[in-house]
C-alpha cells in the first residue's frame, strides 16, 4: 500500500464515520469564521454600534443584537472564535510537549525514573484542574500567554499517562530492542523508533484536549480571568449573567457557539478514533 | 442415511467455503472432500494459510460468519448434513457428540472460574448427569486425561497449572460427554517437546481406548509420524493428497507433498569435521539472576536464568543453544548482546570483555556481536522503509546516509531480496522476507558474531528451510560464528556444528551435534531426545530428489 492509497483509506474510514464528517465540517466553518472575522466586520467587537439591549434580528447589520453597552454580539462570535481556536492550539501544544515529555521518559527509562515522572503527574491529577488553572492565571496576571500556560500546565497529565503506556508496550517490542543492539542512542530510539508508532492515540487525544481547551478558557474568561483585551465567548457570557432574565440573546449566542465548537471537536476526535485505531490494532501486519 | 459402522463417521463432500471479498483467494477451502472414520487419527496437515483449520471448524459450525462462509458442499455426520442443521442443533452435537481441543491452552480456559465449575459447564449446557454423578464423573475425568490427584484438583484455579497440564483439562472438556469425534487444532503446537510427547501419547490412548476418530490439525510432520493414521495434505485450500501415514510419510505422490516432506529437517544430524581455529567469543561463568516481586522490604523471590554458563564459539561455527522454554537459552542469547546485563562472568571477544562495558562503551563496540530476531512481525519498525531500517545501524555509527543506503541494497541482494525493497514498507513483505531483512540489518554493522533467537521458529517448514539455508550460506560465505538458540532438536541436528543442552539455567551437556545426538551422556538430553516427534522416521529419498537435495552423509 502507498503513502496516497493509505490516505485514501484513512479517509474512508473516517467518513464512515456520520457524526465525525459533521464535526469537521463544523470545526471548518469556525476556522473559516476566525480567519474572516476582520474581513466581515473590519471595527473591533469592543466598540458601540448601536443602543444598547437591542434584540437579535430587528436591525440591519446587527443580527445578533447588541450587549449591555451596544456593542454587537455577532462581531463578538466572530473574533471570539479567533481567541478559542489560538488558545485551544496552543494550550494543547504547550501541554503535549510536556505530557509527551515525561510519558516518554518515564515509559522508556523505567525504575526510579519512571516513578519520580509518575508521583509527580499524580501529584498534578490531584489538584482539581479548573482550581489550579484559576490560581496560575490569578498569579501571572490575565493575560492571553497566562491563560493558554495555565491551561497547558493543567492539562498535560493524561497525555503522559498515555504516552507512558504506549511506550511501556513498545518498548519491548522487538524491533525497539534490535534498534538497542545495533548499537542507536537512547534519544534517537525514543524519538525514531518509538514515537512515530504513537501517533495515532495522541492525534485523538489531542483533538479532545483542543475541545477541553476551549471549555476551559471560556470558564476563565467567564470569570473575568480572560486577557481583559480580547473579546471571547466566555467573557461575552460572563457580562451578559446578570441580564439573563431581559436578555436572553447576549449569553445565548455565545453559549450555542461554546456548545457547536466542543461538540464538533469531540465528533473529529471520535472519527479519528475509529479511523486511526483499526490501523493501530493491525499495526506490523 | 442409515449408517453402518463401516461408513465413514464424517463425510465431507465437495466442501467450499469463501473467505470476504479482498482476501487474497475466493475460497478458504475449495471443492474438498474426505471421510474420517470410526477409531481412525486423521491428521490433516498443511502451512499457514492452506485452510485446515477453516475445515476443521466448519465440522463444528465455528465458521466466523458472515465473512467466511460454507458456499457449497455437504458434511455428513450421524445420518446429517451438518451446514444444513439448525443452530440449535448444532449447539448440542458440539461437546455432546463432537468435542474440540485447540492450540492455545493458557487463554482457553476461564482464569476466574474453577477447573471443576468449567468442566461441569459442559454437562450444565447438555443437561447431563445428577450433581452428584457429575463429579464423580469429573473427577474420573481427570483421572482419565493423567492429571494429578484428580479428587480435589477441581477446586483449583487455572494459573496453578502449566500449559501441560492445561491442555490435559481441555482434553477432559472436550470427553466429558463421550463425543464420537474429537477434532484438535494445532494441540500441542504451543508446549515444550517433552510436554508434547505427553499429550500426543495421551491423545492416542485415548482414541484406542474409546474409538474415537480424531481429526488432528497440524504443520508439523514430526507429529504426523507420530500419530496419524491417515494424513490429508492441504495446499492453498484444497487436499492435494491422502493416504495412510505410510503411504504419504514414505512414498508421497503430490510434488508439493514431496517439497513439504522435504523442507522437514532430517533428525539424523550430518557428521561434521570440527571447525578449527581461536574462539571468536570466549563466555566464561557467566550468571542471571532475576528478581520478582520485590519491595522496600520484602527480598522477592530469586531464579537463576543462567547459572555458570561457559562456552566458547569459533570463527565459522555454529553452535547450537538447546532447552525448552524457561532453560534460559534466551536469557544467555540476550546477554551475549547485552540486552540484559549479566549479574557475574565475562562475555570476552577476544581481549575485550563485552560484560563490563559501560553504555557508553557498548554503543561503540556493537558492532562485534549483532542479533536476528524470532518473531518477523514485530522485529522491524512498520513505519520504516526496509532500506532505512536496515542502515539504521551504520548510520548510529558514524557512516554517510548515502553510504549506509547504497550498502543496504548490497546486503538486500546478499539475502535473496531485491534491491528495490528498500522503498518499501515491512508490511508489503512475507514473514520469511521480513527474516531476511532481520539478517540484512544484523549483517550491515559487519559483526563477528551472529546471535539467531529462534529464528525460524514462526516460519512455515518451507520458508523455514530457505532461511536456515540462507544462515548458513552467509555464515559461511562472511566466516562469521552463529550462536543459534533453539527450542527444535530437528533444526538444530541441521544447522549446528556443537551443540549445548540447557536446563533450569545450567549447561548440562555440551559436544558435537553427532556425538549428543547419538550417544548423549546426560539424562535429561535423553529424554529430550526421546520426546522429539517422529524421531523413527527419516525424510524418504523421493522428496529429498524432488527438491534436488541429495542425502547428506549421515
Amino acid at each position: 500500500m502507498t503513502r496516497r492509497e493509505s490516505a485514501r483509506d484513512f479517509l474512508r474510514r473516517f467518513a464512515r464515520n456520520k457524526g465525525a464528517v459533521v464535526g469537521s465540517g463544523i470545526v471548518a466553518i469556525v476556522v473559516l469564521v476566525a480567519l474572516l472575522a476582520p474581513l466581515v466586520h473590519p471595527q473591533s467587537p469592543w466598540d458601540m454600534v448601536q443602543r444598547p439591549f437591542l434584540p437579535p434580528f430587528t436591525q440591519e447589520g446587527v443580527p445578533f443584537g447588541t450587549d449591555t453597552l451596544g456593542r454587537d454580539i455577532f462581531a463578538g462570535i466572530l473574533y471570539g472564535a479567533q481567541i478559542s481556536l489560538l488558545v485551544g492550539l496552543v494550550s494543547t501544544l504547550v501541554a503535549l510537549s510536556i505530557g509527551v515529555t515525561i510519558g516518554a521518559l518515564a515509559g522508556y527509562y523505567g525504575g526510579l525514573i519512571d516513578d519520580a515522572l509518575m508521583r509527580t503527574t499524580e501529584f498534578f491529577q490531584t489538584i482539581p484542574n479548573f482550581a489550579l488553572a484559576i490560581v496560575l492565571v490569578a498569579i501571572f496576571q490575565p493575560s492571553i500567554t497566562s491563560v493558554i500556560v495555565a491551561i497547558g500546565v493543567v492539562s498535560w497529565p493524561p497525555v503522559a499517562r498515555l504516552v507512558r503506556g504506549e511506550f511501556l508496550s513498545l518498548r519491548s517490542r522487538e524491533f525497539v530492542q534490535a534498534a538497542r543492539v545495533i548499537g542507536q542512542s537512547n534519544r534517537t530510539i525514543i524519538t525514531s523508533q518509538i514515537l512515530p508508532n504513537t501517533v495515532s492515540p495522541i492525534i485523538v487525544m489531542a483533538s479532545l484536549m483542543i475541545a477541553q481547551a476551549i471549555l476551559l478558557e471560556s470558564a476563565l474568561s467567564f470569570l473575568g480571568l480572560g486577557d481583559p483585551n480580547t473579546m471571547s465567548w466566555g467573557y461575552m457570557i460572563g457580562a451578559a449573567r446578570t441580564v439573563l432574565r431581559q436578555a436572553w440573546w447576549m449569553s445565548f449566542f455565545p453559549g450555542v457557539a461554546i456548545l457547536l465548537t466542543v461538540l464538533a471537536l469531540n465528533l473529529v476526535g471520535e472519527g479519528l478514533n475509529d479511523a486511526l485505531n483499526p490501523r493501530l490494532a493491525r499495526k506490523g501486519r | 442415511m442409515a449408517q453402518t459402522p463401516s461408513d465413514p463417521l464424517i463425510a465431507i463432500r465437495n466442501l467450499s467455503v469463501s473467505l470476504p471479498p479482498g482476501a487474497e483467494r475466493p475460497y478458504a477451502v475449495e471443492d474438498v472432500s474426505f471421510d474420517l472414520h470410526h477409531n481412525e487419527i486423521l491428521c490433516v496437515v498443511g502451512e499457514s494459510g492452506s485452510g485446515k483449520s477453516i475445515s476443521a471448524n466448519a465440522v463444528m459450525g465455528l465458521l466466523p460468519k458472515p465473512h467466511v462462509r460454507p458456499t457449497a458442499g455437504e458434511i455428513w455426520f450421524e445420518g446429517r448434513d451438518l451446514l444444513q442443521v439448525s443452530e440449535a442443533e448444532m449447539q448440542d452435537l458440539r461437546g455432546s457428540r463432537m468435542g474440540m481441543i485447540f492450540q492455545e491452552p493458557m487463554t482457553a480456559l476461564n482464569p476466574l472460574m474453577r477447573i471443576g465449575e468449567q468442566i461441569a459447564e459442559v454437562f450444565d449446557a447438555h443437561g447431563a448427569h445428577g450433581r452428584r454423578a457429575r463429579r464423580d464423573k469429573m473427577v474420573e475425568l481427570l483421572r482419565d486425561v493423567g492429571l494429578p490427584e484428580p479428587d480435589t484438583l477441581g477446586e483449583s484455579y487455572p494459573f496453578r497449572l502449566s500449559g501441560g497440564q492445561r491442555q490435559r483439562v481441555m482434553i477432559a472438556m472436550a470427553l466429558a460427554l463421550e463425543p464420537s469425534v474429537l477434532i484438535a487444532d494445532e494441540p500441542t503446537t504451543a508446549l515444550d517437546v517433552t510436554t508434547q510427547a505427553q499429550i500426543l501419547n495421551l491423545i492416542k490412548t485415548i482414541q484406542a481406548q474409546r474409538q474415537m476418530g480424531v481429526m488432528f490439525i497440524t504443520h508439523d510432520f514430526g507429529v504426523v509420524a507420530e500419530i496419524a493414521d491417515r494424513v490429508a495434505v492441504m495446499q492453498l485450500g484444497k487436499v492435494v493428497e491422502i493416504g495412510t501415514a505410510e503411504e504419504v510419510l514414505n512414498a508421497p505422490k503430490h510434488s508439493y507433498t514431496r517439497r513439504l516432506i522435504a523442507a522437514v529437517p532430517n533428525f539424523d544430524p550430518p557428521r561434521r569435521d570440527p571447525v578449527q581455529g581461536t574462539p571468536v567469543l570466549s563466555v566464561d561463568k557467566l550468571d542471571k539472576i532475576y528478581v520478582t516481586g520485590r519491595g522496600l522490604f520484602t527480598k522477592g523471590r530469586r531464579t537463576h536464568a543462567a547459572q555458570a554458563v561457559s562456552f566458547d564459539i569459533r570463527r565459522g561455527e555454529t553452535l547450537g543453544l538447546v532447552g525448552e522454554s524457561g532453560s534460559g537459552k534466551s536469557t544467555v542469547g540476550r546477554c551475549i548482546v547485552r540486552l540484559l546485563d549479566a549479574d557475574g562472568g565475562a562475555i570476552r571477544f577476544g581481549e575485550l570483555d563485552f560484560a563490563k562495558l559501560t553504555s557508553q562503551e557498548l554503543r561503540q563496540q556493537r558492532k562485534h556481536v549483532q542479533m536476528v530476531f524470532q518473531d518477523p512481525y514485530a522485529s522491524l519498525n512498520p513505519r520504516r522503509k526496509i532500506g532505512r531500517i536496515i542502515a539504521e545501524g551504520p548510520i548510529a555509527h558514524g557512516t554517510s546516509e548515502a553510504d549506509a543506503m547504497a550498502r543496504a541494497k548490497d546486503l538486500l541482494r546478499l539475502v535473496g531480496l531485491d534491491a528495490g525493497a528498500a522503498e518499501r514498507y515491512p508490511h508489503e513483505f512475507s514473514g520469511g522476507q521480513r527474516q531476511r531483512v532481520g539478517i540484512a540489518r544484523a549483517l550491515a554493522l559487519d559483526p563477528e558474531l551472529l546471535v539467531a533467537d529462534e529464528p525460524v521458529s514462526a516460519l512455515d517448514v518451507s520458508v523455514q528451510a530457505q532461511v536456515l539455508d540462507l544462515l548458513n550460506d552467509i555464515k559461511q560465505r562472511l566466516d562469521l560464528a552463529l550462536l543459534f538458540i533453539t527450542h527444535d532438536l530437528r533444526v538444530a541436528a541441521q544447522v549446528c556444528d556443537r551443540i549445548a543442552v540447557m536446563k533450569l539455567g545450567e549447561i548440562v551437556e555440551l559436544g558435537d551435534t553427532h556425538s549428543v545426538f547419538t550417544n548423549p551422556q546426560h539424562a535429561y538430553t535423553k529424554e529430550l531426545l526421546a520426546a522429539v516427534p517422529g524421531r523413527h522416521w527419516s525424510i524418504p529419498e523421493v522428496a529429498l530428489q524432488a527438491a534436488g537435495k541429495a542425502r547428506p552423509e549421515a
